[in-house]
């Protein structure tokens, strides 16, 4: 099996499912002759053409409007923002069109769209190229959202995306692009969207989350081993629909859990699931349950300092984690 | 029913390719759109209904704007006050009535939107919302993918003057405009956006925005059917024809307040609005058809006993017809949901 990056995995992800179906393509700034702002989509427009790797007006509303006529019309499109940060104009499209429109039409029309944006921080980008906006989509059922730690999971669940009848949001990290790298297999596969998945094996506690923090969790966990801590990790790979059974079955196995993710904490994906965690097994926690995110600011800054502040690092992992290991 | 052409005077509607039939056919709907929409406020006023948007004013344009396309392939995306054009792609007054009502069998939403909110797949009427002018993205990613399909289909969008100021009008116009995609963009302007007036909305003219985007702009009187119908026409040929989009502004006049909520006469006079209403195109149309020989005082006795007739059936229909099941607000969310797939 080929390891792989991240940013390849996703990249192979669109030329397969565009190789098997004449109706998926893609959609965005700078995704045809350039082939991407991060490469993302290099090579599509040379192999599939000018049409089905299009370069669009700078205007995401008008991305994610055509996509969602596109795909009402039974077309396959992956429209891409170019940073997540930039998607809010097409937060219209996406959240009272893409999400509603199955269920105003009563299962008449549907909507089988692919949003991919790109989220986070740790590039020094700044407040505008470093946002994770998971918590505005989140909560607008209609819509299903997906963030990939793993590059497998890049590439299986970004085919699972092309070929839901529903609209997904794919946020993809930039800071994994690169990154993460990971066996990749060039078999056609998808990974089910509504499944998490369990990194690691632990009895002591257990960490939820999603996307790049993971990877400190992983290192952290590594970390702690060696001082006799026993580490759970399950990763949510779909925000939306929670997989409630996977994280229920995941904290019962420890008592005590961390949820950590880079979005800021209020309002975030991690009051879901701390929410899930207290509502069905409470008497069961050996500790409270604790959450690492980002601070409640707007936006990291660009200098230094301050992004590495706003960051979860692996540091600020594993001193959470040992913190709820000897509660 | 008397040929026009026996005449032997080649008739305006005949120039444009419209047979006697279409031409009278294109009335009956306008007479029909007009009688459904005034015995909607109505039931609204007598407390029947809750709530009614109406297109009074407007339905000339929309009956023959719908007869210029190929209603049997192309796509359609109507804004809320266009009962005249729905009725003219196949939908029914029964289909309305239930909409109305909101009941189970509406084929718009089964119940769940406000009325004016159309949808029907097998007639190619696209779902539409609430927030004004979405609904031009998507017509332009249709028509995206028509040529992308190669088929040989149009996409039809309406909208309101007002609307024309929204992001999503001048994003979905000049993404059009940069792919010469097969689209057709009505204006209905009816000179009011609820309370604001036109020259309060913007300072140009609707039709004259299709300029910075590259592609044609005409303004066409909306009362004129045949005048529509042309227009339409020759932009639909424009469209198949692969030289891209055309925005058209039909002028008219809202003859009704904005919707049943709303007290019109707080912001225009009543002498505005009969001056308007003296300038109605549907008793121009149909003077025209007994002009044309083809149309009688006793024939549209009988229409308006028919069309009475058919919207009494449709209103008892509509009223006795049962309301979707409390809990099937819970269905269709997502594809799998009846199966449980989604937790």
């Amino acid at each position: 099996m080929p390891a792989m990056d991240y940013i390849d995995a996703i990249r192979l992800a669109m030329k397969e499912e565009m190789e098997r179906d004449e109706d998926v393509f893609v959609l965005g700034e700078d995704v045809g002759v350039k082939g991407g702002v991060f490469t993302t989509t290099k090579g599509l427009q040379e192999q599939f053409g000018e049409l089905r790797a299009m370069d669009t007006p700078l205007a995401e509303s008008a991305i994610a409007g055509v996509a969602i006529g596109a795909a009402m019309y039974g077309m396959k499109p992956i429209a891409e923002m170019q940073y997540s940060d930039f998607m809010f104009p097409a937060t219209n499209q996406i959240i009272s069109e893409a999400a509603k429109i199955r269920y105003r039409s009563n299962n008449d029309w549907n909507c089988p769209v692919v949003i991919r944006a790109p989220i986070g921080g740790g590039i020094f980008g700044g407040l505008y190229h470093s946002q994770c906006p998971e918590s505005v989509f989140f909560g607008t059922p209609g819509l299903k959202i997906v963030a990939p730690y793993r590059a497998y999971d890049a590439k299986g669940l970004l085919k699972a995306a092309v070929r839901d009848p529903d609209p997904v949001i794919y946020f993809e990290n930039k800071k994994c692009y690169k990154l993460i790298n990971g066996d990749v297999p060039d078999t056609d596969y998808t990974v089910p969207i509504g499944e998490a998945n369990v990194l690691r094996e632990g009895d002591d506690i257990t960490v939820i989350g999603y996307s790049l923090p993971l990877l400190f969790a992983e290192q952290a966990a590594e970390e702690l081993a060696c001082e006799g801590i026993s580490t759970h990790i399950l990763d949510l790979r779909t925000i939306q629909p929670l997989d409630k059974e996977a994280i229920l079955e995941a904290v019962r196995k420890t008592g005590k859990v961390l949820i950590i993710h880079e979005d800021n904490k209020t309002g975030g994906v991690g009051a879901e699931v701390s929410a899930i965690i207290a509502e069905e097994l409470l008497y069961e926690l050996d500790a409270p349950i604790m959450r690492l995110c980002g601070p409640d600011v707007p936006a990291m800054p660009i200098n230094p300092p301050g992004e590495k502040f706003f960051m979860l690092n692996k540091e600020k992992v594993k001193e959470a984690m040992r913190k709820l290991a000897l509660y | 029913m008397t040929q026009s052409a026996s005449s032997g005077q080649k008739l305006r509607h005949m120039e444009l390719g419209l047979s006697d039939e279409k031409a009278i056919d294109m009335y009956v709907k306008m007479v029909t759109a007009r009688k459904f929409d005034e015995r909607i406020l109505l039931l609204q006023r007598a407390g029947k209904v809750n709530f009614h948007v109406s297109g009074v004013g407007q339905e000339v344009a929309q009956v023959a704007a719908a007869f210029a396309l190929d209603r049997d392939h192309d796509y359609f995306l109507p804004y809320y006050r266009d009962y005249g054009f729905v009725l003219s792609v196949g939908m029914t007054v029964r289909d309305l009535m239930l909409s109305v009502f909101a009941k189970a069998e509406d084929p718009n939403s089964g119940g769940r939107q406000m009325p004016g909110h159309f949808g029907h797949k097998k007639l190619r009427i696209v779902t539409g919302s609430s927030p004004v002018t979405t609904q031009v993205p998507h017509a332009v990613g249709i028509a995206l993918a028509a040529k992308m399909k190669k088929k040989p289909f149009v996409s039809f969008a309406t909208f309101g003057e007002g609307s024309s100021n929204q992001g999503d009008f001048h994003e979905g116009c000049n993404f059009a405009g940069v792919h010469k995609l097969p689209v057709i963009l009505m204006c209905e302007n009816n000179q009011y956006a609820i309370s604001v007036p036109l020259h309060k909305q913007l300072a140009g003219k609707v039709s004259d925005r299709a300029l910075g985007y590259g592609f044609p702009g005409v303004q066409v009187d909306g009362n004129d059917a045949l005048e529509v119908y042309r227009v339409v026409k020759e932009a639909r040929e424009r469209a198949v024809a692969g030289e891209g989009p055309t925005l058209i502004e039909a002028l008219m006049y809202r003859l009704s307040p904005h919707s049943t909520s709303d007290n019109d006469l707080a912001y225009r006079t009543k002498e505005e609005v009969e001056f308007y209403r003296a300038k109605d195109g549907i008793p121009k149309y149909k003077q025209y058809l007994i002009d044309c020989g083809i149309w009688s005082e006793e024939q549209d006795e009988e229409l308006l006993k028919a069309v009475r007739k058919e919207i009494d059936e449709a209103n008892e229909y509509g009223d006795k017809a049962p309301f979707p099941a409390p809990e099937s607000i819970l269905l269709h969310v997502y594809a799998d949901d009846e199966k449980g797939g989604v937790r």
